[in-house]
């Protein structure tokens, strides 16, 4: 009995302690009041390293120890010391809400960046709103959320597919659409808010919109691109805007070059392909299909020279390519320095207070302010693939956007509203029925009457 | 007399036509220098400021004209970085590049990368320098490139072009592309409200003909309504038929990949009775194998592919005997062990990519060969990839029926599965047919990963989703019958694309595994059940 | 009475008090002790704990069928999962008009994926009674389906893995639809309170913690008294020979039946239990690949050892725990390398070590054959 127990608790977190910092030692916070110039501020990197993600996330992992790193060089902050504590939640959605627990709980961060999926941060936002955590997002997602502790540095839909799809309407002169998607919550509702926009906007009529969703991992591509091949022959000039994730892709593409279908002919616009997933496809016969980011490695400008310099050198591999993320993880993490040096110190409230409106430069030669959604500004870009793995930037939204948390183009977010700000401090308001909704906002209010 | 060109493509064609009627030679010099500047206005970011020089440069007359527009096309045209002239890239294989004065053609010492600034096109841009130089193809081109030219043309053609067009279709020899000729003059006349082009489309699957003929159907003129909808509704029945031999391909094709993965299975499961769940890692091994040897060879994917097939039978055959000899051996008549411990293999050899070779996915070319599709008609077209695996699946099976049947190591194993105890008293020694037989099943499987390279990822995880398909096709297809695979992967590949398009991709996976499930209870042997003492065991 | 006949059991005796005395302490260390001092236990760790705790009875559950009826099922995940569904559903509308678009019936999923009205099986979920009778009842449907129809043919063995694993594939690509209404890839998640508790205090996980506790308790006395009963001993012989049983008279199918069904209820309580505490439930957990695993506690544990399958989930979820921490590469070596170590060479488990150390004391003259035919 008792080998059972001291095998499970202490160890457990001895091990953690030993392992993965160096200081710090079980009732830390105690110590943290008491010499807080001295202890390193602590930063959670929660980014799956194994499993089948790790593929993505792996290099977020990197990159923000690289900027910890530069920071550190750079005389750290407030005078101390950024140490990193990365954990690995492998893939496991369940284990990223059990992972940012023990960093928040045990380790007591002071901000975490992390999560890829979009599932992975539905499943940590419990954790890090219980225990008043910081979180930086760093990936393109569906939108629909506003978090008082999460800050979303990637694109929301109107930072990206939007955009992308006005340039395919406005300069290629597309009129068919197909919207193909794995089938997970980023394409249903991205593609959602695409139909209703093109419905709206540009009076595309049912029939030129085709809807396709596919599981992940899906490799047999023949009927469906053999579909949307018919489906680009009707005389229309026809796009496919493409939310198909991660490993899906090769097997799409391949099927699409082989069948003959031409980027000249049916461009396929991609949100979640960028040089990453590049690296594996042999690019040839993509070349011209799209590509919409916030941020291309092959943008012209000194900071992304620099920064490319300094991750080539921290990954010692000549061949390391950056990618959308990543920049979105470099504004994140110099907007969350920017902020602390603002509120003077690491604490949580103050950072989300300080936080809003810091404005950075992004890494495209423009910079990024932090909305009071919790969103931030970003130039929306088009790339065409090139026969080396990279994007030639076609098209450039001719000033940043601001993310929108909530589409105007869902009827359930249409009158809903973020503002983090006092006093409204709510990140789902709804301007018809002048309320802030869901949240607890209204308990609090009665208990506030009953205490009186 | 000069007919201002912009940038549409259509535009282009009549300006390359005149420019061709009117070539004049010009001195070397003036060339050059003009030459420069045509360059010069190409290097520029706006795309509509391109397309306007591409157009001047057609129209220029310049020699080297056609030279400089394939090279655009093909990314080639470059600019050097510290005098600024323009080279065209000739070899940029290597680290190194090769270039030559986009001007003179004079070759250059060679330069790295950096050194070069690339002038990029956009899709437009693509479309408008094929069609350029396509138009020249069908003058001065070869059948197929006459062919393709003529063909680009239909639905196309503008009112400047008929002329010329005409005339070319007395001086073009190949009847196809007089056809094509036709039928693009004939898209046109329809256009303009001419019924009797209605008997020259009647029958084409071609869609921009189809388009064309929709149109027509929904003019006002009654005479060119009634031809037109006659004309669609023939059509429309010739794609049918088409659409359908398409599913079956697709089908067929499908089928072939999982016979591909199942087949190995079906040798080291259904004749062994050994389940492998490590038998998707070693399909992954085939498949690295094919990268690795692409990457010894670079250059030459496709000799390297041809020499992936031995290679990528011999690295999983040798993993597999390693298998064998160091965990399943020890498990002899403990299937459900067996089970198990292949399963740590698989965790473990995954693993063991990841770390050593790299979590990302790798880059397989496929060869030039490989690419593109063979043409039936219009509407049907067989990728070729595919058509290369079908081909191979069948000659891999029809390979292991012969060694099975026809050899005496078939012989033996047919021997040792029937009745173990009574072939070692005939003096088979069963534990060295047991590692043939293993070896054969893992090498297969690296068979079906060669071919699979050519498909899909070749990452980590490729195994790991073929290996709930492959049971699936050997156990309904009956252990221990390789015919019973076949006919079991065939069939449900042609079920699942039946399937698809009607009730989508994930249902579609869903319904069959239901079928399955529900099939097995019904006979449990699967299609082809094992008969006599063999299926006691 | 054969529920009762487990508490005579030493087995039994030694794992209840085990299993009581460490939820105890876990339960007064958390309490009593003030944090910061080593022996404390935090928040965080008792979550941990309670994880294990309903692994644990996963475990049991599978070796209920794997260790006594010789069914290898490598769908067990599936019941799991559905479990832990159908007290997600009941969680999910829990929520109310608390969601962030505050509609009152409809969760979030359902309202930003444009659902105009709840699909009729979600009707009655906001009921406690019905949920946790649902708990119950809906993995042991399937279960009841599923057996009925493979038991009846006599699919086993082998067969029977490859198509439980099936079932549980495809159920996995069904629940990732996101027409099923079940919230595709992204699950059901941000649940706010179970019973009238706030899931999100740290009371309340102490709580389920300790319901988690009392039902692998509760699980395992159930398991036992099966296994003790004349029923158990049928299910022993078919397991051994099954057609020998069916000769001697027995209707081996519906032995297997019930017990199949019983362990997929076991099942589902665990998964119904997991997800309050996890705080998600989403189709990963019918990976087939997860429910191999389980297979691996079972294995590692000891087959046919029921307090086998509860160490043997134990140390292997604490080992992912430490490994993913310190070193995420190895831990997939460490893993597959556990599965042929515990095949070739532990075929009893741990449970198995334990024993036969057991039986020495008693019995030092015990020789080796006498134990492979125990």
């Amino acid at each position: 009995m008792t080998t059972f127990l001291r095998k499970t608790h202490p160890t457990t977190s001895r091990l953690f302690t030993t392992a993965l910092l160096s200081a710090a030692v079980m009732g830390a916070s105690a110590q943290a009041f008491a010499q807080e110039d001295d202890d390193p501020i602590k930063v959670g990197i929660l980014h799956s390293l194994s499993g089948t993600m790790a593929i993505s996330e792996t290099v977020l992992k990197d990159t923000v120890e690289l900027l910890i790193e530069q920071q550190n060089e750079a005389g750290g902050l407030l005078g101390r010391e950024i140490e990193p504590v990365v954990v690995d939640p492998a893939s496991d959605w369940p284990l990223f809400a059990e992972r940012a627990r023990e960093l928040l709980e045990q380790e007591e961060v002071d901000v975490i960046f992390g999560n890829w999926t979009s599932v992975s941060r539905k499943s940590v936002l419990p954790v890090v709103e219980e225990l008043n955590g910081l979180l930086f997002y760093p990936v393109q997602y569906e939108g629909e959320e506003s978090s008082e502790n999460v800050f979303y540095t990637g694109a929301a839909p109107n930072q990206q597919a939007i955009p992308a799809v006005n340039y395919l309407h406005d300069e290629v002169g597309v009129e068919r659409w197909v919207l193909a998607g794995t089938d997970y919550v980023y394409p249903r509702t991205t593609n959602r808010i695409l139909e209703a926009y093109l419905k709206e906007e540009f009076d595309v009529a049912d029939e030129d919109i085709m809807v396709n969703y596919t599981p992940f991992g899906h490799s047999d591509w023949q009927n469906i691109v053999s579909e949307i091949g018919r489906f680009g022959s009707e005389g229309k000039k026809t796009a496919v805007v493409s939310t198909v994730n991660g490993d899906a892709n090769v097997p799409f593409y391949r099927e699409l070059g082989n069948q003959g279908i031409d980027a000249a002919d049916i461009p396929v616009v991609a949100f979640s392909v960028g040089e990453q997933e590049l690296t594996g496809i042999d690019t040839a016969p993509l070349v011209g299909h799209l590509a919409a980011w916030n941020y291309f490695m092959s943008v012209d400008s000194d900071a992304n020279y620099e920064f490319i310099d300094a991750w080539i050198e921290h990954t010692g591999e000549d061949d390391a390519v950056t990618n959308d993320p990543m920049e979105a993880h470099y504004i994140g993490f110099n907007m969350w320095v920017e902020a602390v040096e603002k509120a003077g110190t690491t604490d949580v409230d103050a950072v989300k207070e300080a936080i809003i409106g810091v404005t950075v430069p992004n890494l495209s030669g423009g910079s990024a302010a932090m909305m009071p959604n919790h969103h931030i500004t970003k130039p929306v870009m088009i790339g065409e693939i090139q026969d080396d793995g990279q994007f030639a930037v076609v098209w450039e939204t001719p000033s940043t956007v601001a993310g929108d948390a909530w589409s105007d183009y869902l009827p359930g977010s249409r009158d809903l509203i973020s503002d983090w700000r006092k006093p409204m401090e709510c990140g789902n308001y709804n301007v018809a029925e002048n309320r802030c909704m869901g949240s607890d906002a209204e308990e609090q209010a009665e208990e506030a009457l009953a205490e009186d | 007399m000069r007919i201002p060109c912009y940038a549409v493509t259509t535009r282009i064609v009549t300006c390359l036509l005149i420019s061709l009627l009117s070539w004049l030679p010009m001195t070397a010099a003036a060339q050059e220098q003009d030459g420069q500047a045509l360059l010069e206005a190409l290097d520029t970011r706006s795309f509509d400021d391109k397309s306007e020089a591409i157009t001047a440069i057609i129209e220029s007359e310049h020699e080297r004209a056609d030279v400089w527009l394939q090279a655009l096309l093909d990314s080639d045209l470059q600019r050097l970085k510290d005098d600024g002239r323009f080279v065209i890239a000739v070899d940029s294989a290597g680290l190194d590049v090769s270039i030559e004065d986009a001007i003179t053609g004079e070759s250059m010492d060679d330069v790295t990368r950096r050194d070069l600034d690339r002038l990029t096109i956009n899709n437009a841009l693509r479309s408008q320098l094929r069609s350029a130089i396509s138009l020249v193809e069908l003058y001065a081109g070869d059948r197929d490139a006459r062919l393709d030219a003529a063909e680009g043309l239909i639905g196309d053609v503008e009112e400047d072009q008929v002329e010329p067009l005409t005339n070319r279709l007395d001086e073009e020899p190949s009847a196809a592309v007089r056809d094509r000729l036709n039928q693009a003059l004939a898209v046109y006349r329809l256009n303009q409200g001419d019924v009797e082009a209605v008997e020259v489309l009647s029958g084409s699957l071609n869609s921009n003909i189809r388009v064309a003929l929709n149109r027509a159907a929904q003019s006002d003129d009654p005479l060119v309504v009634d031809a037109a909808t006659a004309a669609l509704a023939d059509i429309e029945q010739n794609l049918k038929i088409s659409r359908a031999a398409e599913t079956l391909y697709f089908g067929l094709s499908m089928g072939s990949v999982l016979v591909l993965a199942a087949i190995g299975l079906a040798i080291t499961f259904g004749v062994m009775g050994v389940i492998n769940m490590a038998h998707g890692e070693l399909i992954m091994l085939g498949a690295y194998t094919t990268w690795a040897m692409q990457q010894l060879l670079p250059g030459q994917p496709g000799l390297a592919l041809i020499l992936a097939i031995p290679a990528g039978f011999m690295v999983s055959a040798l993993v597999g005997v390693a298998i064998e000899r160091g965990v399943i051996q020890f498990l002899k008549g403990r299937p459900l062990e067996t089970l198990l411990a292949t399963f740590g293999v698989s965790l473990i050899l995954q693993q063991l990519v990841r770390t050593v070779i790299s979590p990302q996915n790798r880059t397989v070319i496929t060869p030039e060969w490989m690419s593109g599709s063979l043409v039936v008609n219009d509407a049907l077209s067989l990728t070729l990839n595919r058509m290369y695996v079908i081909g191979f699946a069948l000659v891999v099976f029809a390979a292991l029926i012969l060694v099975m049947r026809r050899t005496r190591l078939g012989l033996e194993v047919r021997a040792v599965t029937q009745n173990r105890a009574m072939a070692r008293s005939m003096g088979i020694r069963a534990t060295r047919v047991d590692i043939m037989t293993f070896a054969l099943g893992s090498g297969v499987a690296g068979l079906a990963g060669v071919a699979l390279s050519q498909l899909t990822n070749v990452g980590p995880n490729l195994g790991q989703s073929y290996i709930i398909d492959s049971f699936m096709v050997v156990v309904f297809g009956g252990v221990g019958n390789l015919w019973g695979t076949l006919v079991a992967g065939m069939s449900l590949g042609v079920i699942n694309q039946v399937l698809e398009p009607w009730a989508g991709a994930v249902l579609a996976k869903i319904i069959v595994l239901v079928f399955i499930i529900l099939f097995i209870q019904k006979r449990p042997r699967g299609l082809f059940p094992q008969k006599g003492r063999a299926a006691e065991g | 009475m054969w529920l009762t006949r487990p508490f005579n059991e030493r087995s039994t005796q030694i794992f209840l008090l085990v299993l009581t005395v460490a939820v105890t302490a876990v339960t007064i260390l958390h309490l009593a002790v003030p944090a910061g001092h080593p022996l404390y236990v935090s928040g965080y760790t008792v979550g941990l704990l309670g994880k294990y705790l309903t692994y644990a009875l996963l475990a049991v559950a599978v070796d209920l069928v794997w260790g006594y009826l010789g069914i290898l099922s490598l769908g067990h995940g599936a019941f799991f999962a559905i479990g832990g569904y159908a007290m997600g559903m009941y969680l999910m509308r829990q929520i109310g008009d608390r969601g962030t678009y505050g509609d009152p019936i409809l969760p979030d999923f359902m309202v930003f994926l444009n659902w105009d009205s709840l699909p009729w099986y979600w009707y009655g979920f906001d009921m406690a009674w019905f949920a946790f009778a649902m708990v119950l009842l809906a993995p042991g449907a399937l279960a009841l389906v599923f057996g009925w129809l493979a038991f009846r043919s006599r699919v086993t063995g082998v067969y029977l893995s490859i198509i439980t694993q099936a079932m549980t594939f495809a159920l996995m690509l069904a629940f990732f639809r996101n027409e099923m209404g079940f919230g595709g890839n992204n699950g059901l998640t941000d649940f706010r309170e179970l019973l009238g508790f706030d899931l999100r205090s740290g009371a309340t996980r102490l709580g389920l913690f300790i319901a988690s506790g009392v039902a692998l308790a509760l699980g395992y006395v159930i398991c036992r008294s099966i296994v003790a009963s004349k029923l158990g001993r049928v299910c022993v012989a078919t397991r051994d020979a099954e057609a020998r049983t069916r000769f001697l008279g027995y209707r081996v199918e519906r032995f297997q039946l019930f017990v199949f069904v019983v362990s997929a209820m076991l099942a589902g309580v665990a998964g119904a239990l997991y997800v309050p505490q996890v705080g998600i439930i989403n189709p990963s957990e019918f990976d087939p690949l997860f429910s191999i695993e389980i297979v691996l506690w079972v294995a590692l544990g000891g087959r046919a050892s029921l307090y086998g399958a509860v160490i043997g989930a134990v140390l292997v979820n604490y080992a992912k725990t430490v490994f993913t921490g310190v070193m995420p590469d190895a831990w997939l070596f460490a893993l597959g390398g556990l599965f042929v170590f515990v095949t070739v060479f532990l075929p009893k488990g741990v449970a198995g070590l334990l024993a036969r150390r057991a039986r020495r004391r008693d019995d030092p003259d015990a020789t080796p054959e006498k134990e492979a035919t125990a």
